[in-house]
């Protein structure tokens, strides 16, 4: 499989990512320069996390707008993986690839550390590998991290099961007190009407060995490879999986 | 010979967007004993200055503008003066 | 023509009437206003260190382990496997009190250019803030601006923040401090240096435009008009911005992989100028500037603002003749500007240029090297005498000693940090290994199995009491925290931030903390090779007191070898290396609790010291401790609970030693102790280690439940501890 990492001036997660993709995960991994009209062929694109331009103006505001994210939306309008974390997340959502906005963090402060998420479902590619109500420890690290969105959308997102990730507490309860940011309906990540844009604000490429704090990030980037593998095999796709408690 | 004109923009979360800074700001004013304050939002203001255009035009231009990229229309709202500019 | 000034100029320029004659005779003629302005920065205690060079060179700053010592930049230490750790600890306290978001933020923007400059990527950063008592109203305003500011800009740029220290003492009411350190790393090979060189080579200014920052409004040199529709002639405060910086050091980074450059600086305080001169120096080059060519922000700047502009994320860089095309080309791909500004000249002279015409040439010795050096008057303080006496009997031991460790716990200087440390992205990079909580951070040197403890460490008490003892102990802790990590201390960059050196107590305390530092460096062997040093933190005749902050570097040979604070099973032995003696001067639980700062810091035998890290590195190689912690500030009992409060939350069983007050072997300061745990199966041979090195070495009990249990003394659940200490510090601040 390969991936490929988008570098827009202030992203600071790109290195990591390639890093974790190609060392960790062993695939292929390339930058993607910001200024570059072309996504190269490869089969997922990521859109690191970071402060592009700044966070000038709002979090990726400007950054949605360089040359590379036409290809990008090509890309995903054909179909291919895409993966927004943290900035990335929030680019994805100015340039309408997602619904919603990312605003200000409730408590107004960045915050920084090891959260639990609750995998939703399990039918996007970067969830294929794990069940639905299984908990996951992420890093967030963040500031404007409050997904917001009126209340037809959320409601839609409910129905269709587009909710990827949910905070909760290390016992899986979506709780008011385990919601970092305020993010409504704690969601943590979620995927387009296709299925194959997901953003999340959790950073999964930090959470690729015990040693820096936890795995379990690895399960994200090895569930894209698996699902790949299958749909190249020309499987048929199971019914959405209906969600943990 | 057309003036120099200067776009005043500002920008404000939609009503129902939680607004967290906002929020502070208003329980800071209760807290220094201005209770009358009902309501604080928080947004932005940007002064553009513009090169030689037209008023109507320059209207047009600056609502684009800002539906691309000076506003989120999914949290955000806009208001637009043009004047002038000042000397 | 340039102008010519006068003494009232020199003395706005912060030149005594002696060093203004001094300046005359040196050149012969009278200085243009320019030239005063050049002098007055680099003769400024800031870029001279005239106050304090005469004492610096007693450092040691030689070792095996040293690849650049003081006089560029940073510091370098050989790292293992052809690596360099480049770093510099550097001080922002004066900014930081007038506006504490952007001075913080500028600070830690100063000292990551410092170490990129020499092209190293950093790979992390550490802070020492200090500020008064939390019942001061304005406490809690900068604590929130200083720490704002240091998230900002540290996150923003991508540079993970890793530890540190904040303290609240009543000596930094008036007078913060704000020191930041950071480390990088770069093949020892690959270093860049900052020596001009080769008459003909380009000068070029990259980054971000210039603009009035820094300058102060209200000079008799400022540009604009005085009459009623001026703007404010305030200083502009200067405002960092981390994304033109996050830029910068990916394009410098960049070119410094190339040949292109010779030599490279960032522009720091005093700018432009201090930036060429301290080039030229080095290289015993000169250097000719056309200042109308230097990219602007405003209109209307004169030459003599942009000398001395304090603009930010701004470098100057010497290129190989014919590589400017290449060198901008790299800065292009960043959106930055690189624009030739000058050449290298063979005559030793610092020449600016205004539209052709001259307005400075001076010989650049007479900026540098012919600088005045100070051996200012220097007295004992009288105070010392006096606060140095506690006579133990007229201190109370209180009656419940359990109460006196949640005090304890939850006073500002002891309690969780935690709301500071989750503002910081502690994760970027990828290799932070121990993250703030620990004795140290420790962060990997990607691709290896090695790693490098950092820790930033002072205790102003100390200081106060015995300057020289004080000193001794910053340099000590900082090298046990390395220890506790299972890290072998390196090499030291200090931070001296000091008072008001035209008083001779003043000049007093430093002297005896350099030679402090100077006894703890040759004795640890961790030589300093990079530093800094702060003086005039004071206000209205109060001075802070002294306040050497040590950076230790310390080399963890294997991640194996790693040691974290916290108790790991029920079950394993507590033991306690090092001897716990009757005394209370100086400490947390006197200050805390019975409200005095008195009596003399806590005994310390360099020797024995020494002895005790062996002991615990060697434990560490043979894999015998499941955990390690310092005892430092607060005593044994904080250690103890300090140690359940990570991990599984699980509690001790221990003993009370009989032979000193209890309120000393529970709150006392004693130095050279670490606290370990360890399997019952390996004590024996823990304690041969011991027992070989001449180390005390005492069990004390176990790791056993969910409560603190000491004697019978103190008997706390530990999940209602950890609560009340890790929430203390934001309810304190009202956040």
């Amino acid at each position: 499989m390969r991936w490929g990492v988008v570098i827009f001036p202030g992203s600071n997660d790109d290195r990591d990512t390639l890093r974790a993709i190609e060392q960790v995960v062993g695939d292929e991994a390339l930058p993607l320069w910001h200024k570059d009209r072309t996504v190269h062929g490869v089969d997922c694109v990521v859109l690191p996390g970071g402060f592009s331009y700044g966070d000038y103006l709002r979090c990726g505001a400007i950054a949605r707008f360089s040359p590379v994210m036409e290809a990008v939306s090509a890309h995903a309008r054909a179909g291919g993986l895409v993966l927004g974390i943290c900035n990335g997340f929030q680019i994805l959502c100015e340039a309408g690839l997602l619904p919603g906005a990312l605003v200000r963090n409730r408590g107004l402060r960045f915050l920084c550390d090891i959260v639990t998420v609750r995998v939703e479902t399990s039918e996007t590619p970067f969830t294929y590998g794990c069940k639905a109500g299984e908990l996951l420890q992420l890093p967030i690290k963040h500031g404007e991290g409050c997904w917001v969105a009126d209340d037809a959308t959320v409601a839609a997102l409910e129905a269709e099961h587009r909710i990827v990730l949910r905070y909760t507490d290390r016992l899986g309860r979506a709780t008011a007190a385990a919601n970092p940011n305020g993010s409504l309906a704690n969601v943590a990540g979620l995927c387009n009407a296709e299925r194959n844009v997901v953003g999340l604000m959790p950073h999964p490429e930090h959470a690729v060995e015990r040693l820096t704090g936890s795995e379990d990030g690895l399960r994200l980037f090895r569930s894209a490879r698996a699902w790949l593998g299958r749909a190249a095999a020309g499987a048929r796709r199971e019914p959405a999986l209906v969600p943990g408690p | 010979m057309t003036a120099r004109l200067q776009a005043r923009v500002i920008v404000t979360p939609r009503r129902g967007i939680l607004d967290p800074h906002g929020r502070a700001v208003l329980q800071s004013l209760h807290a220094l004993g201005f209770t009358e304050v009902a309501e604080v939002r928080v947004g932005k203001y940007l002064e553009i200055g513009l090169r030689e255009l037209g008023r109507d035009a320059a209207a047009e231009r600056v609502r684009a503008m800002c539906e691309q990229l000076l506003a989120n229309g999914v949290i955000e709202d806009f208001r637009i003066d043009i004047d002038e500019e000042p000397r | 023509m340039a102008i010519a000034g006068t003494a009232a100029i020199a003395a706005e320029q912060g030149l005594t009437a002696e060093e203004y004659e001094r300046i005359r005779a040196l050149l012969g003629r009278e200085p243009s206003v320019e030239e005063l302005g050049v002098f007055g920065v680099m003769w400024s205690e800031h870029c001279s260190y005239k106050s304090s060079r005469l004492f610096l060179r007693q450092l040691p700053t030689t070792g095996p382990q040293v690849v650049q010592g003081p006089g560029e930049n940073a510091g370098a230490v050989d790292v293992g496997g052809g690596l360099a750790a480049v770093f510099k600890v550097e001080s922002h306290n004066h900014p930081s009190f007038v506006e504490p978001f952007q001075g913080a933020a500028t600070g830690v923007g100063g000292i990551l250019r410092d170490v990129f400059t020499m092209g190293a990527r950093p790979i992390a950063i550490l802070d020492s803030i200090r500020f008064g008592t939390l019942d001061q109203p304005r406490t809690a305003y900068l604590v929130k601006g200083v720490v704002g500011g240091i998230a900002h800009y540290g996150n923003c740029v991508g540079v993970p923040t890793v530890g540190g220290e904040l303290v609240f003492d009543p000596g930094y009411e008036r007078n913060i401090i704000v020191n930041a350190f950071t480390i990088g790393l770069v093949p020892a090979d690959r270093i860049v240096r900052a020596r001009a060189a080769g008459p003909g080579n380009p000068v070029m200014y990259v980054g971000s435009r210039t603009g009035r920052d820094g300058i102060h409004g209200a000079s008799l040199l400022a540009s604009a008009a005085l009459d009623a529709s001026a703007p404010d002639k305030r200083p502009a405060v200067q405002v960092g911005d981390p994304f033109a910086e996050k830029l910068l050091l990916e394009a410098c980074l960049a070119l410094l992989r190339t040949d292109h450059v010779v030599a490279i600086q960032d522009m720091g305080a005093a700018g432009l100028t201090s930036s060429a001169i301290e080039m030229a120096g080095r290289g015993g080059a000169g250097i000719v500037l056309d200042l109308d060519r230097v990219p602007l922000r405003e209109e209307g700047m004169t030459p003599y603002e942009i000398l001395l502009s304090e603009s930010q994320e701004r470098m100057l860089l010497v290129a190989r003749a014919g590589a400017e095309a290449a060198v901008a080309e790299i800065f292009a791909r960043w959106d930055l500007e690189a624009v030739v500004i000058g050449q290298i000249t063979g005559d030793g002279c610092f020449r600016a240029r205004w539209h052709g015409n001259e307005v400075c040439a001076l010989p650049v010795d007479a900026l540098t090297t012919e600088a005045p050096v100070y051996r200012r008057p220097a007295h004992e303080p009288e105070r010392l005498d006096e606060m140095q006496r506690l006579d133990l009997a007229t201190v109370p031991i209180p009656a419940d000693l359990g109460g006196t460790l949640l005090t304890m716990l939850e006073s500002p200087n002891l309690c969780s940090r935690e709301w500071v440390y989750r503002q910081y992205d502690q994760f970027v990079g990828g290799n932070t290994v121990l993250r703030p909580g620990g004795d140290a951070a420790v962060v990997r040197i990607e691709g290896t199995r090695r790693a490098l403890a950092l820790t930033l460490d002072c205790n102003q008490r100390y200081s106060q009491l015995d300057p020289y003892l004080g000193a001794v102990l910053s340099v000590v802790e900082a090298a046990r925290n390395c220890v506790a990590v299972g890290a072998r201390p390196l090499a030291v960059s200090d931070c001296l931030n000091y008072g008001n050196p035209e008083r001779p107590e003043v000049m007093w305390e430093f002297q005896h903390g350099i030679a402090g530092i100077r006894d703890a460096c040759l004795a640890l062997e961790t030589p300093v090779v990079s530093g800094n040093v702060s003086f005039y933190n004071e206000t209205e005749g109060r001075n802070i007191p002294p306040t050497p902050a040590i950076a230790m570097v310390g080399l963890l040979e294997d991640l194996d070898q790693l040691l974290t604070p916290w108790w790991k099973n029920e079950g394993d032995v507590i033991v306690l290396l090092g001897r716990t003696r009757e005394e209370l001067g100086g400490s947390e639980y006197l200050a805390v609790v019975h409200g005095q700062v008195r009596g003399t810091p806590p005994w310390i035998d360099l020797e024995a010291e020494r002895r005790l890290h062996q002991v615990v590195l060697t434990a560490a190689r043979e894999r015998l401790l499941r955990s390690a912690h310092d005892v430092g500030a607060g005593g044994l009992a904080v250690a103890l609970a300090e140690c359940a409060f990570g991990g599984v939350g699980l509690g001790v069983r221990v003993r009370l030693e009989e032979d000193v007050r209890v309120d000393a072997f529970l709150f006392g300061e004693s130095q050279s102790r670490i606290l370990v745990s360890l399997r019952r199966r390996h004590l024996r041979r823990f304690e041969e280690i011991a027992r070989r090195e001449g180390v005390p070495c005492t069990v004390l009990g176990e790791v056993r439940g969910h409560a603190i249990v000491i004697g019978d003394v103190i008997n706390l659940p530990v999940d209602d501890l950890r609560e009340r200490w890790r929430r203390a510090l934001e309810r304190s601040l009202g956040a």
